[in-house]
């Protein structure tokens, strides 16, 4: 991407960083990243634990102040969707799925919310139905499996009609078919509405048709561009310093390399603390 | 004990209690809708601690010689502010409680042992007892109930939101810390106007045990508020009534109530969980 595209971009931007720096000590986890998401586009963010993804996630949030350079999130925190890293709810937990669902519709309204419960039941219906959630709409959210609740964390994303669309990791724990499930829907938001999505993954394969542009972050170094521009054995041994060859197999990209070019281990946010 | 059920002496005695059995449906109520969202924040401990605080500032107000009942409101507002700001974090919670708790509780003691009154006060602030419950008390419980139930009502969405997923609640934009200290000060309140009645060691019967119960059975927010609300009423009212003929101390009956409708509620989860 030329920097003439860059400003092109950013005149109606969904999120823009410029000159975004973040440290904790000594320690840099990136800085000088000048980053447009626009609206409709899919960013896959991706990387080795440690490297600052969820971090990112957090400073579009306003949860981590940058340690340099400006963040902007168009709409605020009310119009951003949040798929959180999967952690499991407490099985004691008085809640059921539709619950959940409707803290993300009106969650972050005062008072006690018994007006227009008649509008709220069908949009939050609505969205428990796009899931496939239906089933177990009413049942205690603590017994659900991982993958019940991660659609749940997905609809209730989407039922706060977002502009930006933060997931970290939302397809973790979910089987093929719920990953393709949930992708999908992802991918039909953005096009439908022009959300902005911003999607940190450890594994791109699965999201690859959807993804416009990937931000791939390795140690303090970073690259933005397209799938095919920046998941290149060129590129990844850049950003890696350290042998790694990309491999294209049929429509996969897998990517073979020194032991912390970690594709297929999850990461936690502890790591990242 | 052949007295335990003497219909004709309970009546007669009724009519004497009444400012005592409107407290007690106060109370009820409060503790019923704070309860559930109490248990889902795993506080049960932070309102033990601040009770403890409340028999510190009751002790303290016996002393001094002015209500014990402000003594107590101060004591635990106090303690709950406390709380709220010294544990930012769930994980340093539990310690922070278990200081401040030992603390405030050898101060009350300390309190207790300068305090040359009646000795019937002392034992009263830790296991409840309401003989006196006179008409500005009252008052001043209805007023502080109706204080805590208008803010609460204000809140409760976000606050709900907030004490099942601070994650996403934080990302929503809700002021989650802010609410944890909003929310500790009304507990705190309702412990206060709890300890008059059934004493500093039992207020987690009205606070926790219904709430407890509740969310044993059902798994809607609304139904479990309704429950808990509903329990804790039999428990105080019925504690109250059960304990007039016999003439032995509220909470007795009051926590015994409460935790024959908790184990009930257990038993009928335990089924519904083999079921499925």
């Amino acid at each position: 991407m030329t920097a003439a595209q860059v400003t092109d971009r950013s005149t109606r931007a969904a999120v823009a960083l410029r000159g975004a720096r973040l440290s904790y000590g000594d320690r840099v986890l990136w800085d000088g990243l000048d980053l447009d998401v626009a609206p409709g586009e899919f960013v896959a963010v991706l990387g080795p634990n440690g490297s600052g993804k969820t971090s990112l996630i957090r400073v579009l949030l306003g949860l981590q102040p940058l340690s340099g350079g400006t963040v902007r999130v168009a709409g605020g925190n009310r119009r951003i969707g949040y798929i959180p890293q999967q952690r499991a709810l407490d099985s004691s937990l008085a809640l059921r799925g539709r619950d959940l669902v409707g803290f993300g519709l009106d969650g972050h309204g005062w008072g006690v919310g018994w007006r227009h419960r008649r509008e709220r039941r069908a949009r939050v219906d609505e969205a428990l139905a796009s899931v496939g959630a239906t089933q177990y709409a009413d049942e205690p959210v603590g017994l659900l499996s991982g993958g019940e609740q991660q659609r749940l964390r997905v609809a209730q994303a989407l039922v706060g009609d977002p502009e930006v669309l933060l997931c970290d990791e939302p397809l973790l724990s979910l089987d093929l078919h719920h990953q393709r499930v949930v992708s999908d829907l992802i991918d039909a938001r953005r096009r439908a509405a022009d959300t902005a999505v911003l999607f940190v993954t450890h594994e791109i394969n699965p999201i690859l048709p959807l993804v416009d542009r990937v931000l791939y972050l390795v140690e303090g170094r970073f690259r933005i561009g397209t799938p095919a521009e920046v998941m290149t054995s060129r590129t990844l041994t850049e950003l890696y310093r350290t042998n790694v060859e990309v491999v294209r197999v049929r429509d996969q990209i897998h990517v073979v390399g020194a032991q912390h070019v970690c594709e297929d281990e999850p990461h936690h946010v502890a790591d990242e603390g | 004990m052949e007295n335990f059920l003497d219909v004709g002496q309970t009546l007669d005695l009724l009519r004497y209690v009444q400012p005592m059995l409107i407290a007690g449906a106060v109370l009820g109520l409060v503790a019923g809708l704070l309860g559930p969202l109490v248990v889902t924040r795993k506080m049960a401990f932070a309102v033990h601690g601040t009770s403890e605080l409340a028999f510190t500032g009751g002790a303290a107000a016996l002393l001094v010689g002015i209500g014990v009942g402000y003594g107590a409101l101060a004591g635990s507002v106090l303690a709950a502010l406390l709380l709220g700001l010294l544990s930012r974090r769930d994980s340093d919670r539990d310690s922070v409680i278990g200081a401040i708790l030992a603390f405030g509780l050898g101060l009350g003691v300390l309190f207790l042992a300068l305090y040359k009154g009646r000795a019937a006060n002392k034992f009263g602030l830790l296991t409840g007892q309401v003989v006196s419950v006179g008409s500005t008390d009252l008052w001043l419980l209805i007023g502080s109930s109706v204080a805590v139930l208008a803010v609460l009502a204000f809140i409760y969405r976000p606050l709900h939101f907030a004490s099942v997923d601070a994650a996403v609640a934080t990302a929503r934009g809700v002021p989650v810390r802010t609410l944890s200290v909003v929310f500790a000060v009304l507990v705190g309140v309702a412990t206060a106007l709890s300890v008059q009645l059934v004493g500093a060691l039992l207020v987690l019967s009205l606070m926790i045990t219904p709430a407890a119960a509740a969310v044993r059975v059902t798994a809607s927010p609304v139904r479990a508020t309704v429950l808990a609300v509903v329990f804790a009423e039999v428990s105080v009212l019925g504690g109250m009534v059960l304990s007039l003929a016999p003439g032995m101390p509220v909470s007795a009956f009051v926590t015994a109530v409460s935790f024959l409708i908790y184990l009930v509620c257990r038993l009928m989860s335990g089924k519904r969980e083999r079921v499925q």
